[in-house]
């Protein structure tokens, strides 16, 4: 028995197939993700992604509490709206979440931190944040949706009240309007356009209402993890974690390494890694032959062990299967994958797999 | 409630058996495995030819989120298999006891029919590992 998001009862309605995700009772689909999934690519989806946790952070110490906290760098987003992505690491290096920034104002923020790893992020902020003059607030009087896909925008920005639909019809992607306690960003997980749309718990029912309405499909966590993976996008606990920094996990384009006096936990332990080299590769894989790619699967490279699969399974809109894996850095552009005792042939490729509706790799 | 046909036969593994009365047997997965392993993408069928014992694996189903195996009911040879399952395997989810047939076996030895459920005895099953 798990928490339950302000739409626990919509989704009961709508007859979906609960499943326990990071402590809560989440919708896995509601009759078909594959459906669900082209939904998302061809019209537009909503997801309940009130499990999320949204973090206020403000006071006097807020920026050079975050420039400490995270690897990428808040000085950059200093203007109202502005979005940052970045991990947070320990001080191995390691992973201890990814998550969005926003700037409000001055020494004013908000984060979005995944559901299964609040608790811990939000021990480990007070315990890091000891020293500084801040505050920091969970929010869990907010729900969240996620409107995607090439009409979301256009669907959604009628049920956005009225003193905040003018700024949310004008924003740039990543980047984010507010008004109250209603939050509107042009973000997504999805590789499509679309609203990531907080609200007021009690307001969060007729929100979804209003969006069912207007025919935005519900879609839950099966074609999220599908719409993600084929977006090139990672997903804390499967393609990075506590052990692994973000230089074997294709984040290394999140790190600020610059200016280089920007004392952010792990910097160490990543120039460390950096100087050592012989770092693994996070890469894309396309499967060749036939089969699915699953997580932990064994990479074979030259007949020997090469690495390993974190993030696998079928693309609905490749109609294909992909991976990303972490591998040897001498693994070249064909490698194979051990499927249940058959090494079977696989390409490397550059994700993302699939943007705005289109694969960007190449299927022959 | 899953859909579970009378004039058929069932495995504890959620296997269906239809008798098509000239030794062959024709099989594939019941409503209640098909709703349970979600939109299925994959299908690996067995040769044809193939020798199987009862309760061998000889196919695998793979849905969006995870492989299962596929149990020969009966021991007997391979006669057919439904190769339209390898572009549209989504056949198998929309109506698994017709379109969605996986297999046919020559059975080698009719009386291993009995060991199997019939539909109450499915549905008893099914009800108990809810």
């Amino acid at each position: 028995m798990g928490l339950k998001t302000p739409l626990f009862a919509e989704h009961q309605a709508l007859d979906a197939r609960i499943v326990p995700f990071g402590g809560w009772d989440m919708p896995l689909h509601y009759g078909s993700q594959l459906q669900e999934h082209h939904s998302v690519r061809r019209d537009a989806g909503m997801f309940d992604v009130s499990h999320m946790q949204v973090v206020d952070l403000d006071g006097s110490g807020a920026t050079s509490f975050l420039r400490h906290l995270i690897a990428n760098d808040v000085a950059k987003p200093q203007t109202p709206g502005k979005a940052l992505y970045s991990c947070m690491l320990n001080e191995r290096g390691g992973v201890v979440d990814d998550l969005i920034v926003y700037f409000h104002a001055l020494d004013q923020y908000r984060m979005v931190v995944n559901a299964a790893t609040a608790e811990k992020d939000l021990a480990w902020m007070q315990k890091q944040g000891s020293s500084f003059d801040i505050d920091i607030c969970p929010r869990r009087d907010l729900a969240m949706i996620a409107v995607q896909g090439p009409s979301a925008r256009a669907k959604a920005v009628d049920l956005i009240p009225a003193g905040l639909r003018e700024q949310a019809n004008g924003l740039a992607p990543f980047a984010a309007a507010e008004q109250g306690d209603w939050f509107t960003g042009r973000t997504g997980y999805t590789g499509e356009d679309g609203f990531e749309i907080i609200c007021p718990a009690g307001e969060a029912p007729d929100l979804w209402q209003g969006l069912l309405n207007v025919g935005v499909a519900p879609c839950g966590l099966g074609a999220r993890d599908t719409l993600r993976l084929e977006a090139g996008m990672n997903l804390y606990g499967q393609d990075m974690d506590e052990d692994v920094g973000p230089l074997e996990s294709g984040l290394g384009w999140t790190i600020a390494w610059e200016p280089a006096d920007r004392d952010f936990i792990g910097r160490n332990a990543l120039q460390t890694q950096r100087e050592q080299g012989g770092l693994r590769r996070f890469v894309g894989l396309l499967l060749t032959g036939r089969g699915v790619l699953r997580g932990h699967q064994e990479i074979r490279s030259g007949g020997k062990p090469a690495g390993e699969i974190t993030s696998g399974g079928f693309a609905p809109t490749l109609q294909r299967s992909i991976a990303f894996a972490r591998v040897a850095p001498d693994v070249g552009a064909e490698c194979e994958v051990l499927i249940r005792g058959k090494t079977v042939p696989a390409r490397v490729v550059k994700p993302p797999f699939v943007r705005n509706g289109r694969p960007c790799i190449d299927l022959l | 409630m899953s859909n579970t046909p009378e004039d058929l036969k069932y495995t504890k593994e959620h296997e269906w058996v239809r008798d098509n009365g000239d030794g062959t047997l024709t099989v594939g997965i019941t409503d209640h495995a098909q709703d349970a392993l979600g939109d299925l993408v994959y299908i690996e069928m067995p040769e044809v030819g193939r020798q199987v014992d009862a309760a061998e694996a000889c196919a695998v189903v793979e849905s969006v989120k995870a492989a299962s195996d596929i149990y020969s009911p009966v021991g007997g040879e391979v006669t057919e298999v439904n190769v339209a399952l390898g572009d549209a395997p989504e056949t198998i989810n929309d109506d698994p006891y017709d379109a969605g047939w996986m297999f046919k076996l020559r059975m080698s030895d009719a009386s291993q029919l009995d060991g199997l459920l019939d539909a109450a005895g499915y549905e008893a099953l099914v009800a108990e590992e809810e």
